[in-house]
């Protein structure tokens, strides 16, 4: 997702600067990432950031999240209007001459293009869109643009839209129209959601690249790779995760490996989802839990939890850390490397490591950013990738004097609205995500007594005023419903959405809320659009 | 340019940096100032007077955490007179409150019992006068027993200006100072989001982490530093354990980046899932679709695998075949992962949540 | 199978003779004790090792109740369990146990007992202080607290059974109970010859190392088991070492030769490791008949030198050797193997004979 946009741009995806970068700079601009509960230790930098140092923070928002608080200016967007409100920032930053012209013009290509869209949005005709104020519009600009360095911080709120990918364009535009891309304490700065999700995506878990993102269509690549595995490699890119499931019904994959997933809590429009895997001929799971989705295979797998194995974890700054033993794994649960050893073996293809060390020595051989790191070097402090050689201190921060893929490209970008909005027969617009005490599908956090004690069961934000249009008091269940299914909740009286917004988390299987949500994808990174769909409610 | 100015600790000549605190220059040269209140990259408020020393023509001993170098400034860190003070200061803070280390969970971990130590205290000077107050158990995380704190105002600092929750502060005034969330209440009912920062910072018993209480004392466990696995943040933590279980869970300073030794609630307390009763503990085999699961060994688990896999991939080829990798697990099982797909089946249909 | 007995349910075989806590160790159950001593006469003087038998009027002491034909033992039920809590409570109320100024803290078994029970309050009030004995500690190695003192007797056993000094005995009764030497004089004026076999057994901070104040808690100390370098009963020993400095000496339970005991020598007789007088540097003698400090490599190749003058000029018959009885084997083989085949002369010999 991330990686797409970013990647185009830049020609690199991932998140551009360090952690650390954000208590020193000068502004942050925090949109679709609600930090202090989902990076909370993230969350407590910009707020010391600001208490501390005097950093200026512009949040972007259609939730009063609790970084709101501390900010300096919020502008509260109606969901999926980004890309209207990012190119009304760049409309007054060009217009009052407030961009960086010297680093567009040496740096960057594409600027003309760009300046001709964004003209188009004026911050009243943003306003129109977004419903956010032209007169907050522009001073908001006018800070951006002001503020010496700023570095963007975007998460999910940015990325689970069917323009999803364009979102991301929209922030890294704005960064480089005001020459922050390259700079310590700069930057655009995808905060990922999942532990390693950098580290799945740099070693290749993905369908179109092996790993340190080379191509497998790309012939002196896989000719490589064939080397180094000694084995023919298919040149087809595969398919995608919804692509998968979609295939899995149409009955073209047969069987599945699932390794440490939950798609059954986590994709969106699930009654369909498990149609489609009951579809398959074969579906092994290796998991710590018999979770929704290992309910349903024919093999299930008992894995190590975290604290069981030795390994590495990527970060979401680049940043590569050791995850070491504490503990026995309960019965015969054996780690994930090695029960994936045991059936590649068993499948005529024998791989035979003797420990977590010495896959990460192959890794190095064929993943040029992770060269320069050995298990030696992180037994102190992690390294931010690219580490080309053991000599090689690692990167804080990207694209430093030149991007990636040379010059920084620019993409003009049309608003395109939400897939499915609101209307007379589902009136609320629903957005989904986490809370500060759970985690993704549930599985780890509702397992934890303090998260449990604090936050027992999934709640439905509603706004007082339409809590009060619906007869609906703080508490009460309540039927949320959409096109593709509904859900039993209790409502939580909040101000916290929009009236004619509500939220709600997917932690829970009690009250699943991916029941509901529209699996439009966003055409490029085959992300659904979690953030907006529409729905009804009523008093149960 | 030189900016360096020098100072005398202890009869030894130390160049300091101009602005930096007395404390701190000792430090750098490793000369050992006792402290309790102090916390680094926290505002300095030398509310303990522990870390005090002789300034030659200072009117009054100096708390070291507080003062700033000055040129030429004379210092003595362990002069008799300034171990007496230093042992009356912890007998008063001893005689403010129940700090019988028996029944206290910080036993041997414990800063004020450190010094009580260091200085060879082996009895009470002062009567022991506390407050008896009620314990904070309302919540099954944070245990406070404010008859076991001394007011040095860590845990206020950890909050306002580490984690930036403003939750804790002072209330009252004199001997009913106390610390806490706004209007006395227990965390529970505060705007506390239990990161336990307050705990970790705690030098005495007084905030203590109560799913630790009881399961071992600190000279028990064992301290594996690894990676939080939730967020992409990436926190270094350290689990302490016994007995194959997790006694608590710690952040450390000294370990740096990314989080400087901070946690939030779900690395600090969500860790239980790890020893839950429901995790699997042998492959599970479902030999007829409808079926229930049996219990299988891993070589028949492998084989009833290797055997149908293989049968799929002849039958209808290696695309009929993906694999969901996990942004979960670990770099080297996502690498053997997609290297087993690639390389084993010959597809190239393999990726992971990263999109949700 | 005649000689079985039912132990919490399951039937387990026993030694005739045996008391409770032996057999049911054997049969794999722990039972927590703390006034008994391995090989010592069992007092049950403490009644933490209370277990319930079936058919018997009370709970009874396990370490000194037999085990009889097919009798029934209960080692954790929840009456068990309460007396324990019960027992330890009331110890607690016997003296001072706050760990805080407690040399004993950290491997202390009535710590240990009151956290495994979790007890978090004194549930009856300490003795007061007048009530207690004054600390003794007029001798340089062993401190006597009595405000710490449980009266369970393992330095009484350890004293008169397991070392046989028969130099302290339980004296006074109720609640004037004081462990005492003969005439209740202080150590160094007893009968005590300082083996400091009760600091070894004393289950709790009543009897301590003087020495070894204030230089370590138990949880700061590394523990290097070694053998004991005076006399050739060659004691096993726990050296406890913190900052590279020895803390205190232990002896190693259950190990041959000593089986846990140790003498005064060996117990506290290290000092001589941080005397001032340690040879620090190879020292030379020059012409004026003072020493100097040398080098290590000027006093080898001095010596090495006048080693091959002399036996180039007298043969190497000239020169001899005297090893030493306190090195160890390697530095003996090695010494002998010098004289023979590096100097070429059996002259060598030690002070086996003197």
């Amino acid at each position: 997702m991330t990686v797409a946009g970013l990647a185009a741009t830049f020609g690199s995806g991932a998140m551009t600067n360090s952690i650390d970068e954000l208590e020193s700079t000068d502004l942050i601009l925090a949109t679709g990432t609600n930090t202090t509960e989902n990076h909370p230790v993230i969350g407590a930098k910009v707020k010391r950031a600001v208490r501390r140092h005097g950093t200026k923070l512009i949040v972007i928002d259609p939730r009063e999240i609790d970084l709101v608080k501390y900010a300096d200016i919020w502008l509260r967007q109606k969901p999926g209007t980004d890309v209207a409100v990012f190119n009304g920032l760049m409309n007054v930053i060009i217009a009052e001459g407030l961009y960086d012209k010297e680093y567009v013009a040496g740096r960057t290509e594409g600027f003309e293009a760009l300046k001709a869209v964004v003209a188009k949005y004026t911050p009243e005709s943003v306003e129109k869109i977004s419903g956010v104020p032209a007169e907050d519009l522009k001073k908001a600009a006018r800070m951006y643009a002001q503020a010496g360095r700023a570095s963007i911080i975007y998460a999910m709120g940015i990325t689970q839209h069917i323009t999803g990918t364009d979102n991301v364009k929209s922030t890294a535009n704005l960064s480089m129209l005001c020459g922050n891309v390259g700079i310590e304490g700069g930057g655009v700065n995808p905060l990922r959601g999942q532990n390693n999700v950098q580290g799945a995506c740099d070693m290749g878990a993905l369908p179109n690249v092996y790993p340190a993102y080379q191509p497998v269509a790309g012939e002196d690549v896989r000719k490589k790779f064939e080397a180094a595995w000694k084995a023919a490699l298919s040149p087809k890119p595969g398919l995608t995760l919804m692509e998968i499931m979609a295939a899995a019904g149409s009955g073209k994959i047969k069987a599945l490996y699932v390794m440490g997933e939950n798609p059954l809590l986590s994709d969106p429009d699930l009654q369909h989802v498990a149609k489609e895997l009951q579809k398959l001929d074969l579906m092994i799971v290796q998991d710590i839990f018999l979770t929704e989705t290992a309910q349903m295979a024919d093999v299930v797998l008992p894995a190590c939890a975290f604290a069981e194995k030795e390994g590495t974890f990527t970060n979401t700054e680049r940043r590569v850390q050791r995850v070491r033993k504490a503990l026995e794994p309960p019965g015969e649960a054996r780690a994930d490397w090695e029960i994936i050893c045991g059936i590649s073996s068993r499948m005529g293809y024998p791989m035979t490591y003797a420990s977590a060390q010495e896959i990460f020595e192959e890794i190095r051989t064929v993943t040029p950013s992770y060269a320069g790191i050995t298990y030696d070097r992180l037994e102190k402090e992690g390294l931010q990738w690219p580490c080309p050689t053991v000599s090689h201190s690692g990167t804080k921060f990207l694209h430093k004097d030149k991007f990636s893929r040379g010059l920084g490209l620019f993409t003009a970008l049309e608003y395109i609205p939400p897939n499915e909005l609101p209307d007379q027969e589902y009136p609320f617009l629903l957005s989904t995500g986490r809370v500060l005490y759970h985690y993704h599908t549930g599985t780890m956090t509702t397992r934890a007594r303090g998260p449990v004690e604090r936050c027992p069961e999934s709640l439905v934000e509603i706004h007082p005023e339409d809590a009060g249009k619906l007869g609906i008091a703080d508490g009460q269940k309540v039927r949320v419903t959409s096109r593709r299914g509904t859900v039993e909740v209790k409502a939580r009286i909040t101000e916290k959405s929009a009236p004619g917004s509500i939220f709600m988390n997917f932690h829970f299987t009690e009250a699943p809320v991916n029941f509901l949500t529209n699996p439009a994808l966003d055409p490029t990174g085959k992300i659904p659009e979690y953030k907006v769909c529409a729905v009804k409610l009523e008093a149960a | 340019m030189d900016t360096k100015i020098t100072v005398t600790i202890d009869g030894q000549e130390v160049s300091a940096d101009p602005g930096q605190t007395i404390l701190e220059a000792a430090r750098s040269q490793g000369i050992y100032i006792p402290t309790l209140c102090h916390y680094s990259k926290t505002t300095n408020v030398g509310a303990c007077r522990v870390c005090v020393v002789e300034v030659e023509n200072a009117r009054s001993y100096v708390a070291s955490c507080c003062a700033p170098v000055t040129p030429g400034m004379v210092i003595r860190t362990n002069t008799p007179a300034i171990r007496a003070a230093q042992k009356m200061i912890i007998e008063l803070l001893w005689s403010s409150g129940d700090h019988n280390c028996l029944t206290c969970e910080q036993n041997g971990a414990c800063e004020l019992q450190d010094l009580v130590y260091w200085l060879q205290i082996d009895k009470p000077r002062f009567p022991i006068e506390h407050h008896g107050y009620e314990m904070d158990n309302s919540n099954t995380m944070i245990t406070r027993d404010l008859n076991k704190c001394i007011l040095c105002g860590r845990c206020i600092r950890a909050c306002n200006e580490i984690q930036v929750n403003e939750v804790l502060d002072f209330a009252n005034r004199g001997s009913y100072a106390k610390v806490g969330p706004a209007f006395d209440a227990d965390y529970i009912d505060s705007s506390c989001v239990f990161c336990g920062e307050c705990a970790q910072v705690c030098p005495t018993g007084a905030i203590t982490f109560k799913q630790a209480k009881f399961a071992g004392r600190p000279w028990e466990l064992s301290k594996t530093r690894t990676t939080c696995a939730y967020c992409g943040v990436g926190c270094q933590i350290d689990l302490y354990t016994k007995d194959n279980k997790i006694v608590k869970v710690m952040g450390n300073r000294q370990y740096g980046p990314p989080n400087e030794g901070s946690l939030c609630v779900k690395g600090r307390f969500g860790m239980d899932f790890i020893s839950h009763p429901d995790r699997i503990s042998k492959p599970l085999i479902r030999h007829q679709k409808g079926e229930a699961f049996k219990e299988a060994a891993w070589d028949e688990a492998y084989a009833f695998i290797a055997q149908r896999l293989a049968a799929v991939k002849k039958e209808y080829g290696p695309d009929s075949i993906a694999g969901l990798s996990s942004a979960r697990c670990t770099n080297e099982e996502n690498y053997v992962f997609q290297k087993f797909l690639r390389g084993g089946i010959g597809t190239n249909n393999i990726d992971h949540c990263a999109r949700l | 199978m005649s000689d079985t007995f039912i132990l919490n349910g399951k039937e387990t075989p026993y030694t005739p003779g045996q008391m409770i806590l032996e057999a049911a160790k054997v049969g794999g159950i722990e039972i927590p004790t703390l006034c008994y001593l391995k090989g010592s006469t069992p007092t049950g003087a403490c009644r933490i090792c209370l277990v319930e038998v079936k058919g018997a009027r009370s709970l009874m002491a396990a370490c000194s109740t037999p085990v009889t034909p097919g009798m029934e033992v209960f080692t954790e039920t929840a009456l068990v369990h309460q007396a324990r809590k019960l027992n330890v409570e009331l110890l607690l109320s016997s003296g001072t146990h706050n760990c805080l100024t407690c040399e004993a803290n950290g491997n202390c078994r009535l710590q240990d007992l009151a956290y495994f029970y979790k007890i978090t309050d004194l549930r009856f009030e300490e003795k007061a202080a007048s009530d207690i004995y004054p600390k003794e500690d007029r001798n340089p190695l062993i401190v006597r607290d009595f405000s710490r003192c449980i009266l369970c007797g393992r330095c009484v056993q350890a004293c008169n059974e397991v070392m046989v000094n028969r130099a302290i005995s339980q004296g006074y009764r109720g609640k004037e109970s004081k462990i005492v030497t003969g005439g209740d004089l202080p150590y160094h004026e007893s009968e005590c010859v300082f083996c400091g076999q009760c600091v070894e057994v004393c289950p709790v901070g009543a009897l301590t190392e003087k020495k070894a104040k204030g230089l370590g808690r138990p949880w700061e100390i590394k523990k290097i088991r070694t053998t004991c370098p005076y006399c050739g009963v060659g004691c096993q020993q726990w050296l406890h070492v913190k900052d590279g400095k020895i803390v205190k000496v232990t002896a190693v339970e259950d190990a041959q030769p000593n089986m846990g005991r140790l003498c005064v020598k060996g117990r506290f007789a290290y000092d001589f490791i941080y005397s001032e007088e340690r040879l620090k540097t190879p020292l030379i003698r020059e012409a004026n008949g003072e020493f100097r400090e040398a080098s290590w490599d000027e006093a080898l190749d001095l010596v090495a030198e006048k080693f091959k003058e002399i036996i180039k000029k007298d043969g190497p018959d000239a020169i001899a050797g005297v090893s030493c009885a306190r090195s160890i084997n390697e530095d003996s083989y090695q010494m002998q193997k010098f004289f023979r085949a590096v100097i070429g002369t059996n002259n060598i010999d030690h002070c086996a004979r003197t």
